[in-house]
């Protein structure tokens, strides 16, 4: 018989990852608890967001069940986004330098060579 | 799924003159997304849009909060309560991540009974779903609440560092928390439906015409889990980073 249309799965793996993302969320939350700093603090909290996100949309939204037709069109515009993130922080870091150099209070003089 | 299709055909016999010829026309292409129901796949279209608005906004956050020379309010701080007699760091955050997260539990099991066909289950289970996404929003309200009129947040200063930290919070949580309410609405109508036995009975849409079945659950519960997914990444980069 051809797939129905619509998601049929055991209810046992929403519990899984239900559980799973309860967990997850627990970790995340001690990293600020527990006060990580610096690139362990980073790390984790890239991880544990990426694998809940990862989860919700794999399982919850089914994700994994679909046709690569859609997975393809759903997943690869928004990892475009990416190259605006490299904009942003290029643009970010000018920024800072700039008011750094410009509106510091006094400690800082441009000096003209001419 | 039955389907009929107008002008799929090369016959120009088939071909639809006029304004009727325009919708044809348009919906002739080849189904793309296979045993995919219409109503999901432009619910998909739409999450992506969203994606969109939502990471331009956690890409300005970015942007203000690395090119700003003044110290960033520390959120485990701000968004700290005390409970008991003790300061819990960011404890009202976690609590409402655990709410969305379980929010988004019964939401999946309801798309699960939906697909069962087991009406009353599928009610409960989206009205659970709504409560969960009332307490997020009620909460949240609690959270602006103490933020604007306790600590002086605003958009545009607040005592404790950089100004943009107000602008970026109000902005991306305050859209959040619509994207949330307007769920909250959706679900139950959603939910009314179900009960109502308007998919058992498959009876036409309101605004469709066509008959409604249980994948309406299943596109509900796409942005609900959208909904979810927004934050995920809002707890990360603005309440943890």
């Amino acid at each position: 018989m051809a797939q129905a249309e619509g998601q049929q799965h055991p209810l046992g793996i929403y519990f899984k990852i239900w559980a799973l993302l309860f967990v997850l969320s627990a970790a995340s939350y001690m990293v600020d608890y527990w006060q990580f700093v610096g690139w362990a603090r980073w790390f984790l909290i890239i991880i544990f967001m990426l694998l809940k996100a990862g989860l919700i949309v794999a399982v919850f939204m089914h994700m994994v069940w679909e046709r690569f037709a859609l997975v393809y069109a759903v997943i690869v515009p928004p990892l475009l986004l990416m190259v605006f993130v490299g904009i942003g922080i290029l643009e970010a870091d000018y920024t800072f330098f700039i008011r750094d150099v410009f509106f510091s209070p006094n400690d800082f003089v441009i000096e003209t060579h001419h | 799924m039955t389907q009929t299709v107008h002008g799929n055909t090369a016959d120009p016999a088939e071909l639809l003159p006029g304004s009727a010829g325009v919708v044809a026309d348009w919906a002739s292409d080849q189904r793309a997304f296979k045993r995919v129901p219409w109503g999901k796949a432009m619910m998909w279209i739409f999450l992506i849009s969203d994606t969109f608005i939502f990471t331009c906004f956690l890409i300005g956050y970015m942007t203000v909060r690395a090119s700003t020379t003044d110290p960033w309010p520390n959120p485990s701080e701000v968004f700290a309560l005390t409970l008991f007699g003790n300061k819990i760091p960011l404890i009202l955050i976690a609590i409402m991540t655990f709410v969305l997260i379980t929010s988004s539990g019964t939401m999946a099991l309801a798309v699960n009974f939906g697909y069962r066909k087991n009406r009353k289950v599928t009610f409960w289970l989206l009205l659970a779903t709504a409560l969960l996404g009332a307490t997020f929003v009620g909460m949240q309200a609690f959270e602006w609440t103490k933020l604007i009129a306790e600590e002086g947040v605003r958009p545009w200063a607040n005592p404790m560092g950089a100004p943009q930290f107000g602008a970026v919070f109000f902005m991306i949580t305050g859209f959040h928390g619509t994207h949330v309410s307007i769920g909250v609405i959706f679900l139950i109508i959603v939910a009314v439906k179900v009960l109502r036995g308007n998919m058992d009975e498959e009876r036409p849409g309101f605004m469709t015409g066509k008959p409604q079945r249980y994948e309406m659950v299943e596109t509900m519960g796409l942005y609900w889990h959208f909904v979810d997914l927004v934050w995920v990444f809002i707890f990360a980069f603005f309440y943890l980073w």
